[in-house]
């Protein structure tokens, strides 16, 4: 080891992680080591409910990639435990007897779930909700458990609640006193909380001491001081923490409660600090992300021999829960306080004020203004009239806000940062600002305020035109009048001539698209333009295979067909087969290498189910079998398909044709929708059921087949010309407006003139699986440690050489 | 340095993997050079490979963390490691050098 001051940092929470970053953006020099009790790197707990809620992995909480501690050249022992050490001699001793040796110390030992000391506590299904096991331990018992109940009803008790109840568990949250949150909430607000639970499926009761956990063999129920009880056979226990002192007492540390720091963060001991949950500052001891940040903030200054108090924190707290928006700050009583309340609606208000002070603040079911008021609590404002400061802050924008309103609490973020992120390190976007300043990364409930910040610092987001090239700043009519005016035939010859896509490459494949279009499909192809989906024809999945989804016109099949598929299936063991919503066969699973082999032994054609193209048309049997049907959808459907299929759109197209108005082929939701009614046909645009839900616009209603097919046509060819790339039918309809569609594709020129280009697009379209025998590059679905298949030509395939 | 592959095995403007001693990299073929990163995305372990490719850059097909293939740095703070490329007589040659073990 060097001669540097080596300090070592003894917890891999949130606490030891933020003394380490806030150690190394102040010293550059200095040795950094963390140990880690757990397997893991230190992650974010704050945001442990959600993987309650949807049971995503517990890498994505980690708070910094792995690479980041070797970048920063800070020291990582992962799964390591300190047993005891010397203080004076600057030495720990670890689990296996091994020394480590330190010039500082900084405890940052966090805390353990506070179980209560009842009956049954250690009994199968019961469970603490402290880490990421615990999650997994939860939701497992979730999926099988008849009543859930949650003891304690604090904030992380609410949320654990949420995250049962969205199994669909029935869950009860059993409290000691008689409200809610009462650290934070009064009586009326907590009241008020109730109802808005159990619209989530989560009862509430109240003055509940829980006496004994019942049950012989693992948890069945609680019984309760009263005498009464409940079912449950999941109990989740969150009452609180207990700060882990054990270390700090063996090593000889003054505790009480926590590790008693000064206000320098500084121990009993000289050489020792400790921060977080574990220690205990001014008789308080913290469970808040935002204290925590402050505290390590302090520590890494005094550790470097700077000067800096820790004075205690105005906690504020966000209940994290989906539906329900909560914020508070402060005290929730006080002499003075104004409410605006309508119980109605659910919300309530309040501002609390004591010796002309703000101290407090309670914002339920409408929180606008939330980051001025809490901002007010934190500075201790002046206030002379709370009423008036209630209703300043509802109408108060992003621009309202002073520079020190802390908008991320959990990164300690203030709306000065963001904007110096726009003005002074030349941040555009919300995403960048959000990289760069950390915002938003935490729990992510500030995220809605960092945007309009930045909407504001930039000047707006939407003023902006929708650029292609966001690099260049270059417009898709600007480079279509490019491509038409000097007859560029590829994305390679827009970027040598325009500079397009050459800086992040993100637009490539809209403006391959574009490329196509103008052209009518009689450009040069160049598959590093496209997307992997499009350079291999197949649907690439989270974990790098692929999904390939045959062509089935109207979703009519064969016995032959299920035949091959069945037999691919078994052939190239593909781990799930599956019906899709557009009513075609989806293979998942398939590695890349093998792709051509599938598409050869199916011998059926694309279905397309990759590509920002024509996807599905999805039809119900219609008058051939309905006894309802009012026309032939399916023959129409499948009619439909054979006409549009292979052609690529700007964004996917889903289509359908009903029979009757029953609508069983969901026509009125699709980019797309015919509907067989007395007399005719309806044709529909712009309808949806993904993200958002639209119903599809009435286009016209026709008398014929052929009628509607024309029309219908007619604008999805005006879309191909004229909709952003990623733009769906249900944005750009909108945007266009329904009148001038229809305007434009029922005029006699203009309509003939979009068909007669749709003619020439279409007749260029071959079926890409066809690159099964004839692939662009040997290599196109091989990696360099795998053999490619021996017949191949390079080249594009013959129909495509025009 | 370790042979990699021929110049003609990665069509232009693409990337390919490979495992050499041990370790999977990417290989890329742009209009400014070839270039060596970690194949697989820190974020949710996406196929780098696959991405869409600019002149010094590579966006991860499943969720579009971008990354610069000169110092494998990107604006999400995720990184990937870089490995030294050349290319003599129509071989392609990397340099695999392990990431610094934190001790």
């Amino acid at each position: 080891m060097s001669q540097r001051d080596r300090i070592v940092i003894v917890g891999g929470g949130i606490a030891g992680q933020a003394v380490a970053e806030a150690l190394r953006e102040r010293d550059p020099h200095v040795g950094i080591t963390l140990v880690c009790g757990e397997d893991a790197l230190p992650y974010d707990r704050i945001r442990l409910s959600e993987i309650l809620v949807d049971g995503s992995d517990a890498a994505t909480l980690a708070l910094r990639p792995e690479e980041w501690f070797g970048d920063h050249d800070v020291d990582v022992l992962l799964g390591r435990w300190v047993e005891g050490g010397d203080l004076d001699a600057g030495v720990l001793t670890l689990d296996g007897a091994e020394e480590l040796r330190f010039d500082k110390l900084v405890l940052a030992t966090g805390s353990q779930p506070l179980l209560p000391p009842i009956p049954g506590i250690g009994l199968p299904g019961v469970h603490p909700f402290r880490d990421p096991a615990d999650c997994d331990a939860i939701r497992a018992s979730a999926a099988s458990a008849t009543h859930a109940a949650v003891i304690g009803g604090g904030l992380l008790g609410l949320e654990a609640a949420r995250g049962i109840a969205a199994q669909g568990c029935d869950v009860t949250v059993v409290h000691l006193v008689d409200r809610l949150m009462e650290r934070q909430l009064d009586p009326v607000a907590a009241a008020m909380l109730e109802p808005a639970l159990a619209d989530l499926g989560i009862n509430v009761r109240l003055n509940a001491a829980t006496q004994e956990i019942l049950g012989g063999d693992r948890a069945r129920g609680l019984r309760f001081k009263d005498g009464s009880s409940i079912e449950a056979d999941l109990v989740v226990v969150s009452i609180g923490i207990r700060p882990e002192k054990t270390l700090a007492e063996t090593l000889g540390v003054a505790t009480r409660r926590g590790i008693v720091v000064a206000d320098s963060m500084r121990t009993s001991h000289d050489r020792v600090w400790s921060v977080g949950e574990c220690a205990e500052h001014a008789g308080m001891v913290y469970g808040l992300v935002a204290p925590i940040l402050d505290q390590a903030r302090v520590a890494a200054d005094t550790l470097l021999g700077r000067t800096a108090a820790y004075t205690g924190s105005i906690l504020s707290a966000k209940l994290k829960v989906a539906g329900i928006d909560l914020v508070s700050a402060g005290e929730a009583e006080g002499d003075t306080a104004a409410v605006v309340s309508d119980a109605a609606a659910g919300t309530y208000r309040k501002l609390t004020v004591r010796d002309g002070k703000a101290v407090g603040a309670i914002l339920l079911g409408d929180v606008r203004g939330a980051e001025a008021l809490v901002a007010a609590v934190r500075a201790a404002e002046e206030v002379t009239d709370p009423l008036e400061a209630l209703a300043a802050a509802s109408a108060a924008g992003p621009a309202d806000l002073p520079d020190e309103a802390q908008i991320c609490n959990c990164n300690g973020v203030c709306k000065g940062d963001l904007v110096a992120a726009v003005e002074v390190d030349g941040c555009t976007t919300p995403r960048e600002v959000m990289a760069r300043t950390r915002a938003g990364t935490g729990c992510g409930s500030c995220k809605p305020a960092v945007i309009d910040i930045v909407a504001m610092a930039t000047g707006g987001l939407n003023e902006e035109p929708a650029y292609l090239c966001a690099c260049r700043k270059q417009t898709r009519e600007e480079l279509a009048d490019q491509i038409r005016a000097q007859g560029l035939r590829s994305v390679s010859e827009v970027a040598q001539c325009c500079g397009t896509g050459r800086d992040c490459g993100a637009c490539k494949p809209a403006l391959a698209y574009l490329v196509s279009e103008v052209n009518d499909n009689r450009h040069r192809e160049e598959r590093h333009a496209r997307y992997i989906n499009d350079r291999v024809h197949a649907n690439i999945q989270k974990d790098g295979t692929f999904s390939v989804v045959p062509k089935m016109r109207g979703g009519v099949t064969t016995p032959s067909e299920l035949r091959r598929i069945a037999d691919v299936a078994e052939k190239y063991e593909i781990p799930l087969v599956k019906v899709t919503g557009g009513q075609r066969i989806d293979l998942l699973g398939v590695a890349k290498e093998d792709l051509p082999k599938v598409w050869r032994d199916l011998d059926m054609p694309s279905g397309f189910a990759y590509a920002k193209a024509v996807r599905t048309v999805k039809t119900c049997v219609g008058e051939q079998h309905c006894r309802f049907g009012l026309g032939d959808s399916m023959g129409f459907g499948i009619e439909i398909e054979k006409a549009w299929e292979g052609l690529h759109t700007p964004a996917k197209v889903k289509a359908g044709v009903s029979g009757c108005p029953r609508n069983c082929a969901e026509a009125t939701i699709k980019d797309i929708g015919i509907v067989a009614v007395e007399g005719g046909w309806q044709v529909r645009i712009g309808g949806a059921a993904g993200a958002s839900v639209r119903e599809a616009d009435i286009l016209d209603t026709v008398e014929t087949k052929a009628e509607a097919m024309r029309l219908s046509t007619t604008f999805l060819q005006y879309y191909r010309e004229h909709a952003d790339y990623k733009e769906r039918t249900y944005d750009f309809v909108p945007r266009i407006g329904l009148d001038e569609i229809r305007r434009i594709v029922t005029d006699e020129q203009l309509g003939a003139a979009l068909r007669e280009r749709f003619r020439l697009a279409k007749a260029a379209t071959i079926d890409p699986w066809l690159e099964r025998d004839t692939p662009y590059h040997p290599r196109q679905f091989t990696d360099l440690d795998q053999q490619p298949e021996p017949t191949v030509v390079v080249g594009p395939p013959e129909e495509a050489r025009r | 340095m370790t042979l990699a592959c021929r110049e003609d095995d990665v069509p232009p403007g693409e990337g390919r993997n490979i495992t050499l001693e041990g370790t999977r990299i990417a290989i890329f073929r742009t209009d400014t050079g070839w270039y060596a990163v970690d194949a697989v995305c820190p974020h949710r372990g996406g196929p780098l490979a696959d991405g869409i490719v600019c002149d010094h850059a590579v966006t991860c097909p499943l969720h579009d963390r971008a990354f610069d293939l000169r110092t494998g740095e990107s604006p999400s703070g995720d990184r990937v490691t870089v490995y030294p490329v050349e290319v003599r007589d129509g071989e392609v040659y990397v340099e695999v050098v392990r990431a610094p073990v934190a001790a």
